[in-house]
């Protein structure tokens, strides 16, 4: 299991420093200057060269890319050009923002999802599974941010239950986490319902029964457990975009998080900030598939490692 | 004289299509006797797997549904009694093997795992004692390396040695009845005999009364004391195996023992059936057989024969009116 595990991550190296590559190019690549952000149109040209030469941005790409990735090994991010303070601290502070919404999002999503998918399946083609599969359409269908803004409009701004924005105490967590978790569980549940239908036709859950277990031992521990190991990979995938997801939610409730901190980043162009924040999202999509990858060989054992 | 052990009696089991009803299992009537083994012969799609899994209750519902019919088992109506009630004789007092080998087992739930499960629930036992008995019961179905293969999962065991572990399970409990439903098409013919021997072996062993299910007359041949042949849901012929294989009376059934490959005497072409099993609903009066028979009369199209006694031998062909 070890050696599987170390298999894994020892992968995931080349894919880093592809990311890292692809993350370093975009942003040199892209058109806009950050010198004429800070300088402002009025400069002499020695003061903009100074500048310039100070952020080293005036040394070939190649080495500007030896240097960045260099300090990255050493954790070290660069330091924000416009706030002129260390990468590294500023996602650290933004960090827990985001991560606290992403997590019980994704708990809350999962909650809801597998009793669902498992009701529905169950009883299929009755009312609660039209029920639930409904629920789930309006789920998918629905953009986040727009149930967040019915949410912050009905709970926050006319019934006064909770803050319209801002961080900091669990009232300001209920809001956000509910319009991620909803949402989210509308896909999952649709999966958790397909995939245990599959499984609830296969001949071993007849053998469960012919055993004499009753339905809900068939379910919960013959069915359940097959039917789950689809469902890992989604986990995966979600775990990855906690960081991600919450780009938009964190403009519409106001959110300090890091998906805000890479939005203003990239719209002053301050490289260094942009290529952190998309560092720590890209490092968590992988580390995400790495659990999944991990929680797959747990969970079935025809997985060889 | 044996009891019987088991009554099935005017079974009818019927699937839902949109809203037609496609009968599966008509009127269907035998019994079975402590510790004997009943053959049910039969085509794909006669119905054989119906039966099974309505002794057991079994059938997906929707859509498909025992309509009538009797089931005694024990003084008891197993279609009557309640749910719970049946769930104590499954894997209990009645239990089943299945065709795949393959499927059967859950992929994620070791053999041990799965071995004491019906043994915890039906016997009362501890974790610990029913793992014994698992570990007691693969040795005497013959699995090598029981200790190990108790920790194992069914993919690392190969297709005969599932179906060990299958017999195993559905014999730990020391049922009345084994249900084995095509318990060897699936696996290579070395395999298959050893199969047989085996189930025959622990039958004699336990007294347990054996329902087999199979398409092959030479199964029968091999294991069955008393056959009852099936052709589109009913039951055409039912006889003691002796009688039936020396003097076949329905025509399908002559056909079916005809089909079997000879190696003595010279070589000819093999013989077959002509024509393929009507689909379900397909036929609605006269014979099942009309169309594939080669002695079929005027009253066979139009009414159906009821079932005569000839000899030791029961028949539904109007031959033998």
């Amino acid at each position: 299991m070890l050696k599987y595990i170390i298999k894994k991550i020892i992968l995931m190296i080349p894919v880093l420093i592809g990311l890292t590559i692809i993350i370093f190019l975009i942003l040199h690549l892209a058109p806009g200057d950050p010198v004429d952000l800070i300088v402002g149109p009025n400069a002499t040209p020695e003061v903009y060269e100074n500048i310039r030469r100070d952020l080293g941005l005036d040394k070939p790409l190649l080495t500007q890319y030896m240097v960045f990735v260099g300090k990255l090994l050493k954790g070290d991010l660069g330091d924000s050009i416009l706030q002129r303070r260390p990468v590294m601290d500023m996602i650290i502070q933004r960090f827990p923002i985001t991560l606290e919404v992403g997590v019980w999002a994704l708990i809350l999503s999962f909650v809801i999802a597998i009793p669902t998918g498992i009701l529905a399946a169950v009883n299929r083609n009755s009312t609660l599974d039209y029920a639930a599969m409904t629920f789930a359409l309006v789920g998918v269908s629905m953009p986040t941010f727009f149930l967040g803004l019915l949410l912050l409009y009905f709970f926050a701004f006319r019934l006064g239950w909770f803050p319209v924005s801002g961080y900091g105490t669990w009232r300001h967590l209920i809001l956000p986490v509910i319009a991620i978790g909803v949402t989210d569980a509308a896909v999952t549940a649709r999966m958790v319902r397909s995939s245990m239908l599959e499984v609830i036709g296969q001949d071993y859950v007849r053998t469960a029964r012919a055993k004499g277990l009753d339905e809900n031992k068939v379910i919960n521990k013959h069915a359940l457990k097959n039917a789950l190991i689809p469902i890992i990979t989604l986990l995966g995938m979600r775990m990855g975009w906690i960081m991600g997801g919450s780009v938009i939610l964190e403009i519409v409730f106001n959110r300090p998080g890091i998906g805000r901190l890479m939005v203003d980043a990239i719209f002053s162009r301050d490289y260094p900030v942009v290529q952190g924040s998309m560092l720590l999202l890209t490092a968590s999509i992988l580390l995400g598939n790495l659990i999944a990858d991990i929680l797959y060989a747990v969970a079935d054992p025809r997985i060889k490692y | 004289m044996k009891n019987y052990v088991l009554e099935v009696k005017n079974l009818s089991t019927s699937f839902h299509s949109g809203k037609k009803e496609i009968p599966a299992v008509e009127n269907l009537s035998f019994s079975i006797l402590e510790g004997e083994t009943l053959g049910i012969v039969g085509e794909s799609g006669s119905g054989k797997s119906v039966t099974a899994l309505s002794i057991m209750r079994l059938i997906p519902n929707p859509p498909g549904e025992i309509i009538g019919g009797e089931i005694l088992y024990k003084d008891s109506d197993l279609l009557k009694i309640s749910d719970d009630k049946i769930r104590q004789i499954r894997g209990n007092s009645i239990s089943m093997i299945f065709q795949e080998p393959m499927t059967s087992l859950n992929p994620v739930y070791t053999i041990g795992n799965q071995l004491s499960e019906a043994l915890i629930l039906h016997k009362n036992l501890s974790k610990k004692e029913a793992m014994a008995k698992s570990l007691e019961m693969l040795i005497s179905v013959g699995v090598p390396l029981a200790e190990k293969r108790l920790r194992q999962y069914p993919h690392q065991l190969s297709g005969g040695m599932r179906q060990r572990v299958m017999i195993a399970m559905a014999l730990s409990c020391e049922p009345d009845i084994l249900i084995a439903d095509e318990p060897t098409t699936a696996l290579d013919v070395t395999i298959q005999a050893q199969i047989l021997n085996l189930i025959k072996e622990m039958k004699d062993r336990m007294g347990t009364a054996v329902l087999l299910i199979t398409h092959d007359m030479g199964v029968i041949a091999e294991v069955a004391d008393r056959v009852l042949v099936m052709y589109c849901g009913r039951a055409v012929e039912y006889a003691d195996a002796r009688t039936l294989f020396k003097t076949p009376k329905h025509p399908y059934t002559v056909g079916l023992l005809e089909s079997i490959p000879n190696i003595e005497g010279e070589k000819k072409e093999l013989h077959s059936i002509r024509g393929s099993v009507p689909t379900p609903g397909q036929i609605t009066e006269g014979c099942r057989f009309k169309t594939r028979c080669d002695f079929v009369m005027d009253k066979c199209i139009t009414l159906e024969p009821p079932i005569f006694d000839v000899g030791e031998s029961k028949v539904r062909c109007w031959k033998y009116e």
